[in-house]
C-alpha cells in the first residue's frame, strides 16, 4: 500500500498529509483555495479562528527545526488548538525508547494531531500506519522524501504571482539530491499542470533517474534559468553533505549561485523563491535575496495560511466519520 | 534403522534421475534405488505416493543468530525450522558474536547443533581476524576444527593487499573462499539506486557497489588461480561478469538469495521494512537476469540468506530498521513457485538447492547415489500453503512473503536416515480430491 493510499480515507479525502505524490488536482486546489480564504486571518485584530478549538496538536520534532516548527505552532494557535512541541531528538530516543514507545506515550495524552519531522524517509508514513485512527498525521519533513506542506506553500506562493500554470516554467536550483522540498514541489507543480519544471544542479547533487519525477535536467544554469518565470533556490544543506559532493562553497556559488547577472537570464518579471534558511553568498547573493523579485519572506507568511488550511481539512475529515458527506 | 520410501517421484539431479521409484536406506546411507538390496528387512516404510523425494536441501547462507544475538533466534530454533522446511544442511557465515575466527567458536556451534539434533549446521570461518579485514585469521586451525570454507562474512575486505593474501593463504589449505562483493564506500545507501529510491528519498546503492569489487576480485582470482564463491549476487551485470569469468576457465561459482528472484525495488513501496535487505532489491531487469543466471547454471546455488529478527528490529522508519529476511520457511516454496513459471524446470530448481551447493562446498551430499548419506526431503508438490506468521517455524517472522500462497508441503525430512521432521497433518497419499 502506498503513502497516497494511507493518507486518504474511504471517500478519498485527506485524513493525513504525508506526501503530495499521488494526490489529485482536486485535493491540491482545495488546499490552495482554503489557504487563500485563511490568509486574511493574520491581518485581523484578533488573529484567531475557532476551527480547532478544543483540539490538541503535538509537534513531534525528531530533527531540529526553527522555522517549520514555529509556523506549524502559529498555524495551530490561530485555529485555536492547544499546541505542544516535543524536541525528541534530544530526549527519549537517547534513553533507548523506540519510536513506537514514544508514539504510544503521547497518544495516551489524548491528542488529535501529530506534526512530525524525522530524519528518516518514510517516518511520517510509518507513524500514520501506527497511530490510533482518530489522530491525523502531518508530515513536516521526512528524510529526503517529502516536505508536503512546504511544497504546497511554494505552489500557493507561485499561484498568487503566476496563476497561469499552463504556460509556466519553473527552475529549481541546487541540492536536489537531499531535498525533500524539491521532491514535494515537483509533485505539486506536475499535478497542478505546470508547463515545464527544470532542475539545475551539478551531477553530484542530482539523484539517479531524476527525469522520472517529471523534470528536465540542466547542468548549466545559463541554460536552465533562461526565460523561466520562477526560480526556486534550494538551501545547500551543509549538514547533509557526506564527503566529496562539491569542492567548495565558493565554486558552487560561482557556478550555480543566484546573482543578479544570472537572474537576468530569467523572464524580466520572474520571481525568486527559497524555502529558507538562506545561505547568503553560497546559493544566493544578498542583493537577489533582498531584492524586489524575491518573495522569500512572503513564502514564510503564506506557510502559516497553507498549514492552517491543511490542519483544518484533515481534522475536518476526521470529524466526519466515513460515509458521511461534507 | 532400515527405512523404505515407497512410490515417490524421485528427483536426484546429481544423477539425472526423475522417476517414480522406491528408496532404501540402511545405516544412514542410501542402500538401494528401485530394488532393495539382498536381505534388506524393513523396519519402517514411508508412503511417498504422489510426493517428490529429493536430497535434503543445503542452504549456503543462514544466520542462526547464535552466538551473540539469541534475542533474535537460536541454533536450536532455526535448525528446527530448517528441518520442517526440508533443509538438512545449514551453512552459517562467520559474522556471529564472537566471530567464527577461532576453533573454540566452531566447536561451540557444533555442540549446540548436535544437541538440537535437527538440521546439520556447518560453519564458514572468518578470512580475517574479527572480520576486520586487517590480518589473516588462523584458517588452517579453522579448517581442522571443521569449517567448510572461509568467508568475509558480508563485511568485504576493503584493503586489496589483505584480500590478495587471504586468497593465497586460503588456497594453501584448499579452502573455498566465500566473498560478498560490496564496496564499503558505495554501500551506504538503503535501496537500489534508481527511480524508486529517488522517488522515495532513500539513499541509493548503485550497481557498481557490487560490480566494482566483483571485477576487482575476479582479476585477483585470475592472477592467483584460486577458487572463490561469490555470495548473493543482486545484479544483471554481476551475472555477466561471473559468466565471462567462468567461460574463461576461472574457478568461480556464485549463488543468489531466493528473494532476489521474486522481489524488486518496486516492492519497497510504502517503505515496507520487510523488504529492507542487503544487497538491495534491484530492478526488474536484474531480477530477470538473476533468474536466467540460475537457469543457465552461472548461479549454481539458491540460498535463503536467512536473517531472523525480533519484531522491534523491523518496527521503525525504513532507514532505522535492520536489513534481512527470515527465509528458511519459504526457501523450498519460493523455489518451487519459480519452477512453475518458465524460468526454471523443477529438476534444475532442486539441483540449485541440493547438488549445486554441495559441489560448491565440496561435500559428498546433496545427491542420493548408492552409499550417499541419506539426507532426504519428501514433499507434496500439489499441496499449497499460505504463508502466515503462525506457519513460520523460524523465530524470525520478518518475511515479505506473508500472505503468499506457495506450493510444496514438506511431509518428511531425514538426516542420515533418521526422520527429523514428519508432518502428521499432511494430506495422506492417495487422498487426492
Amino acid at each position: 500500500m502506498s503513502a497516497s493510499k494511507v493518507q486518504l480515507d474511504r471517500q478519498g479525502r485527506l485524513r493525513h498529509f504525508l506526501t503530495v505524490e499521488g494526490l489529485s488536482r482536486r485535493h491540491l486546489i482545495e488546499i490552495l483555495d482554503t489557504a487563500e480564504s485563511l490568509r486574511g486571518v493574520a491581518e485581523r485584530r484578533v488573529k484567531k479562528l475557532p476551527t480547532l478549538h478544543g483540539k490538541t496538536v503535538v509537534n513531534l520534532f525528531f530533527e531540529a527545526s526553527t522555522r517549520t516548527r514555529t509556523t506549524f505552532e502559529l498555524a495551530a494557535k490561530r485555529l485555536s488548538a492547544d499546541v505542544i512541541t516535543l524536541n525528541i531528538a534530544h530526549s527519549s530516543t537517547v534513553k533507548g525508547e523506540t519510536l513506537l514507545d514514544t508514539l504510544q506515550n503521547i497518544e495516551a495524552m489524548q491528542c488529535d494531531m501529530f506534526v512530525v519531522r524525522h530524519q528518516q524517509s518514510g517516518a511520517a508514513e510509518f507513524i500514520a500506519r501506527h497511530v490510533k485512527p482518530h489522530i491525523a498525521v502531518l508530515n513536516a519533513g521526512d528524510g529526503r522524501h517529502a516536505h508536503p506542506t512546504q511544497g504546497m506553500l511554494d505552489a500557493f506562493t507561485i499561484r498568487r504571482h503566476k496563476p497561469d500554470f499552463a504556460n509556466l516554467q519553473v527552475a529549481i536550483v541546487g541540492d536536489i539530491l537531499h531535498s525533500r522540498v524539491a521532491r514535494s514541489l515537483i509533485h505539486a507543480l506536475n499535478i497542478l499542470g505546470v508547463a515545464e519544471i527544470r532542475v539545475v544542479a551539478p551531477r553530484t547533487l542530482l539523484p539517479a533517474a531524476v527525469e522520472g519525477l517529471g523534470v528536465r535536467v540542466f547542468l548549466d544554469p545559463r541554460e536552465g534559468l533562461k526565460d523561466v518565470d520562477v526560480v526556486v533556490m534550494l538551501r545547500l544543506q551543509k549538514e547533509r553533505m557526506e564527503g566529496a559532493l562539491l569542492p567548495t562553497e565558493q565554486e558552487f556559488f560561482q557556478r550555480y549561485g543566484l546573482t543578479e547577472e544570472r537572474l537576468a537570464l530569467a523572464k524580466p518579471d520572474a520571481i525568486v523563491m527559497h524555502p529558507g534558511p538562506i545561505n547568503r553568498g553560497v546559493e544566493i547573493d544578498s542583493r537577489v535575496a533582498d531584492g524586489p523579485r524575491s518573495v522569500i519572506l512572503e513564502q514564510v507568511t503564506n506557510g502559516i495560511a497553507v498549514r492552517m488550511a491543511i490542519m483544518s481539512i484533515t481534522l475536518g475529515n476526521h470529524a466526519r466519520p466515513d460515509g458521511e458527506d461534507a | 534403522m532400515r527405512t523404505a520410501i515407497r512410490g515417490g517421484r524421485l528427483i536426484d539431479p546429481a544423477h539425472q534421475i526423475d522417476t517414480v521409484t522406491d528408496v532404501f536406506i540402511a545405516e544412514g546411507r542410501i542402500a538401494g534405488i528401485g530394488r532393495a538390496p539382498d536381505g534388506f528387512t524393513m523396519e519402517r516404510i514411508i508412503d511417498a505416493r504422489e510426493r517428490i523425494v529429493c536430497p535434503g536441501l543445503i542452504d549456503l547462507c543462514a544466520r542462526l543468530r547464535e552466538p551473540g544475538h539469541e534475542h533474535k533466534a537460536t541454533i536450536a530454533s532455526e535448525a528446527r525450522a530448517a528441518a520442517t522446511a526440508g533443509i538438512t544442511t545449514l551453512v552459517c557465515p562467520p559474522d556471529t558474536d564472537p566471530v567464527i575466527d577461532e576453533p573454540a567458536v566452531v566447536e561451540w556451534i557444533r555442540r549446540r547443533a548436535e544437541a538440537a539434533g535437527q538440521a546439520r549446521v556447518l560453519t564458514l570461518g572468518a578470512l580475517t581476524h574479527r572480520l576486520r579485514g586487517e590480518r589473516l585469521a588462523e584458517m588452517a586451525a579453522l579448517k581442522d576444527a571443521g569449517c567448510v570454507g572461509v568467508s568475509d562474512g558480508g563485511r568485504p575486505i576493503a584493503n586489496t593487499l589483505v584480500l590478495r593474501r587471504a586468497l593465497e593463504y586460503a588456497a594453501t589449505f584448499d579452502l573455498t573462499v566465500f566473498l560478498t562483493p560490496l564496496d564499503p564506500w558505495l554501500d551506504h545507501g538503503l535501496a537500489h539506486e534508481g527511480h524508486v529510491a529517488t522517488r522515495m528519498g532513500l539513499p541509493g546503492i548503485p550497481t557498481a557497489a557490487e560490480t566494482g569489487p566483483l571485477a576487482r576480485d575476479l582479476e585477483l582470482i585470475r592472477d592467483l588461480g584460486v577458487r572463490v564463491h561469490f555470495c548473493r549476487l543482486s545484479s544483471a551485470r554481476s551475472v555477466e561478469l561471473v559468466a565471462r569469468a567462468r567461460s574463461e576457465g576461472l574457478a568461480v561459482t556464485a549463488d543468489v538469495a531466493v528473494h532476489h528472484l521474486h522481489l524488486s525495488e518496486t516492492d519497497l513501496s510504502g517503505f515496507d521494512s520487510r523488504c529492507h535487505v542487503r544487497p538491495p532489491l534491484r530492478g526488474e531487469r536484474d531480477r530477470d537476469a538473476l533468474r536466467a543466471g540460475l537457469a543457465s547454471g552461472v548461479l549454481g546455488a539458491l540460498c535463503s540468506d536467512h536473517q531472523p529478527h525480533e519484531p522491534d528490529a523491523k518496527q521503525a522508519p525504513f532507514g532505522d530498521t535492520e536489513p534481512g529476511i527470515s527465509g528458511l520457511d519459504t526457501l523450498l516454496g519460493l523455489s518451487l513457485h519459480l519452477a512453475r513459471t518458465d524460468a526454471l524446470a523443477l529438476p534444475a530448481a532442486l539441483e540449485r538447492l541440493t547438488w549445486g551447493p554441495a559441489r560448491i562446498l565440496g561435500l559428498d551430499r546433496g545427491h542420493l547415489g548408492a552409499g550417499a548419506p541419506a539426507d532426504i526431503c519428501i514433499f507434496d508438490p500439489a499441496e499449497e500453503w499460505r504463508v502466515t506468521a503462525d506457519r513460520l517455524r523460524s523465530r524470525g517472522q520478518n518475511s515479505p512473503f506473508l500472505g503468499w500462497e506457495l506450493p510444496g508441503q514438506v511431509t518428511h525430512t531425514l538426516l542420515e536416515g533418521r526422520v527429523i521432521y514428519e508432518n502428521d497433518s499432511a494430506r495422506p497419499p492417495g487422498d487426492r480430491p
